[in-house]
């Protein structure tokens, strides 16, 4: 396994290029391509699991000049998100986007994002990164404008541009760190970070950082894209969009760099907090009063994005007792994990209730589990897993996260214990706004009395209905499943984010 | 250098005036001397793959600004900017992977030759030719997306006909 790691991004990008050559002689067969390559890496992202930490070198060049590969529980985890969840959308697309044109280019952007957001997580080394990050960056400001409808350019251009930016500031953010320290390896960094006081430079790549990053990742301030740029796009693209784009590129890139290079910091912990309970109190308020169904998840994926951040910025806090500092820190990547099956769960079933219905106002539809069972089936646990309710594993993660930070405000000392128990208190105001916003949409769109002119629908195409059940099942499945899953993929993910000494001794080791 | 661009000289129905002609033609040859050169020296001398691409490029793109867009797109189509962008990137990932015979993902596995030879470095003069096309051909499709094709693009066409 370990000689195959590049794979993840070569694979993909074989197929890529290859996709669109064979096309120009048969339109059918990137259906099965695509489907193909995305079926190898989801296996071997799932035997990836179960493999011992461990390095690669690109070329045969040595950790200090050559590009590094690293592989630990933290990009085994992600890494098994994304390549699901790409699956599940990839079968989804099947039947989807035959209502679109040009298909074979379709899974050419797809595939060129899901071999960007791999990239990300794989390597070792900042220039990488920033190539992967802009990989999958430019491959979705395509696809949201992929429809090539006034509205769907007018928020890939807004994406593009504010996304630019982001890069841009990840790019000066990574030079300004190679001017202090002369390399680029990550692990390499960190060890020269670790000689030097914290100055203006640094804290300068920090602000850097926070921004570009925190733009993929659609924090508060910086979401303006999001809400554009999510209903815009097909919905198998929402769904990789919001369930695993904006973690991979965002929470992952930020989480990496935060805790391996730099550290457990007081000021970035202070910082991602804020941001977290900001991102989570703007999200759910934005949400609540939206009629379209899609910009309501939207505007939830934002708010759901903040209580990954909330958990982040706690596990970075030195302050406070390092087994409440994991705890939050686990809740947060559990978090990631859950809100990517359920978001990309509802996006995908909005994909479906369009597809047949033809409209995204929710006020429109109605009554829809008469006609669409499974769908709205599907629809309903998701909602019931994103507001968190027992025994789906909205609900355990979100706890886990409160848990947290009432226990950081028990057993702190300081002014920080009014903060952690504000905090806490607003995840579980956010937990509540969340369910009553999803209790309105089951309740215009799944239940209530059907309208005339739906009264002849069906169930969605059997390609589409598939992906729909595995999601639903997930949500049930991790929520009642959760012991094992926290003692085998969340302790393995949290451990190798908070040992910071065994990421910079990679470089000696290799 | 052709006869159809001889043909075009002086005709004035497309394209600009017959000077701009006569000289683009005359600098045509040199400019796609000079891209090759800058591509096949790419491991000895400044420059590369990109570069090189690049300097091909323009010498697509001067055709097309002086001769009109039909002799352009008769020398490059779209079609085969399409194929050639892909092949070019296709290839640089086929020698990347093909380091796996030797033991590595992009491993420089080829003999590396003496230094300054035209014929060494391993695989790095192949990556630059790869690269060399994949540029080439994108840049030159860029160009006559943004500047030809209108409303309408030629495979979008296609698509609604299947």
């Amino acid at each position: 396994m370990q000689g195959y790691y590049p794979l993840f991004t070569a694979l993909p990008l074989a197929m890529a290029f290859l996709n669109l050559l064979v096309s120009k002689l048969s339109k059918k067969v990137s259906d099965y391509f695509a489907f193909l390559v995305m079926a190898v890496l989801a296996g071997m992202s799932i035997k990836m699991l179960f493999v011992q930490p461990f390095t690669y070198q690109v070329g045969g060049w040595a950790p200090p000049w050559g590009i590094l590969l690293v592989s630990d529980g933290l990009s085994s985890m992600i890494l098994a998100v994304i390549n699901i969840i790409g699956l599940l959308s990839m079968v989804f697309s099947i039947s989807y986007m035959n209502t679109y044109t040009a298909k074979p280019k379709y899974y050419t952007l797809f595939l060129l994002m899901v071999a960007g957001m791999n990239g990300v997580v794989i390597t070792g080394d900042f220039f990488n990164m920033y190539v992967f990050l802009e990989i999958a960056s430019i491959a979705s400001y395509a696809l949201v404008g992929f429809g090539c409808e006034r509205e769907e350019l007018e928020a890939s251009f807004k994406y593009l541009i504010l996304g630019g930016v982001a890069s841009t500031a990840v790019l000066f953010g990574i030079a300004f760190l190679y001017s202090m320290t002369g390399t680029l390896n990550m692990p390499d960094v960190a060890h020269q970070l670790e000689f030097m006081e914290m100055n203006r430079a640094i804290a300068f790549v920090l602000a850097m950082f926070i921004m570009g990053f925190g733009l993929k990742a659609s924090t508060v301030p910086f979401h303006a894209w999001l809400p554009d740029a999510h209903p815009s796009a097909p919905a198998p693209i929402s769904a990789m969009l919001s369930g695993v784009l904006i973690k991979a590129l965002g929470v992952y890139a930020i989480a990496r760099v935060m805790f391996h290079v730099f550290g457990p910091n007081d000021m970035i912990s202070a910082i991602m907090m804020f941001l977290g309970a900001l991102s989570m109190l703007v999200g759910v308020i934005m949400a609540v009063g939206q009629s379209d169904f899609k910009r309501m998840l939207a505007y939830h994926s934002i708010s759901q994005m903040g209580y990954v951040t909330i958990g982040l910025g706690l596990g970075l806090n030195p302050n406070v007792s390092p087994a409440i500092a994991a705890f939050g820190l686990l809740g947060g990547l559990f978090h990631l994990a859950n809100h990517a099956v359920f978001k990309s769960c509802l996006f995908l079933s909005s994909g479906s209730f369009e597809f047949r219905t033809g409209t995204r106002n929710k006020f429109e539809m109605g009554g829809l589990i008469r006609r669409m069972p499974v769908t709205s089936a599907t629809c309903s646990i998701a909602s019931l897993s994103i507001s968190g309710v027992p025994p789906f594993n909205g609900f355990w993660s979100k706890l886990i996260i409160i848990a947290a930070f009432i226990q950081a405000a028990l057993y702190s000392q300081g002014d920080s214990k009014v903060w952690f128990m504000i905090y806490g208190i607003i995840a579980v105001f956010v937990a509540f706004m969340t369910l009553i916003s999803f209790v309105r949409l089951q309740k215009s769109v799944i239940f209530g009395k059907l309208p005339e002119r739906f009264a002849s629908l069906r169930e969605a195409p059997f390609s589409m209905v598939v992906p729909l059940i595995i999601l639903a099942a997930l949500c049930l499945g991790i929520g009642i499943a959760y012991p094992f899953i926290h003692d085998t993929l969340l302790e393995a993910a949290k451990d190798a984010l908070l040992d910071k000494v065994s990421y910079v001794n990679l470089l000696i080791g290799s | 250098m052709n006869r159809d661009i001889d043909k075009e000289i002086h005709n004035e129905a497309h394209g600009m005036t017959s000077i701009v002609k006569t000289v683009a033609r005359f600098l045509m040859g040199i400019i796609f001397i000079f891209g090759a050169y800058i591509i096949l020296y790419g491991h000895l001398t400044p420059g590369g793959g990109f570069a090189g691409g690049i300097i091909l490029a323009c010498g697509y793109i001067l055709l097309t600004m002086s001769f009109g867009k039909e002799i352009g797109l008769r020398k490059l189509t779209d079609n085969w900017a399409s194929i050639l962008d892909n092949t070019g990137a296709l290839l640089f990932l086929v020698i990347g992977l093909l380091g796996f015979t030797a033991g590595s993902f992009f491993l420089n596995f080829l003999g590396k030759g003496n230094i300054f030879d035209l014929f060494s470095a391993g695989t790095i003069p192949l990556n630059n030719i790869a690269i060399g096309i994949k540029v080439l051909a994108s840049v030159f499709a860029v160009f006559i997306a943004l500047s030809i094709f209108g409303r309408v693009v030629s495979d979008y066409v296609e698509d609604e006909e299947v």
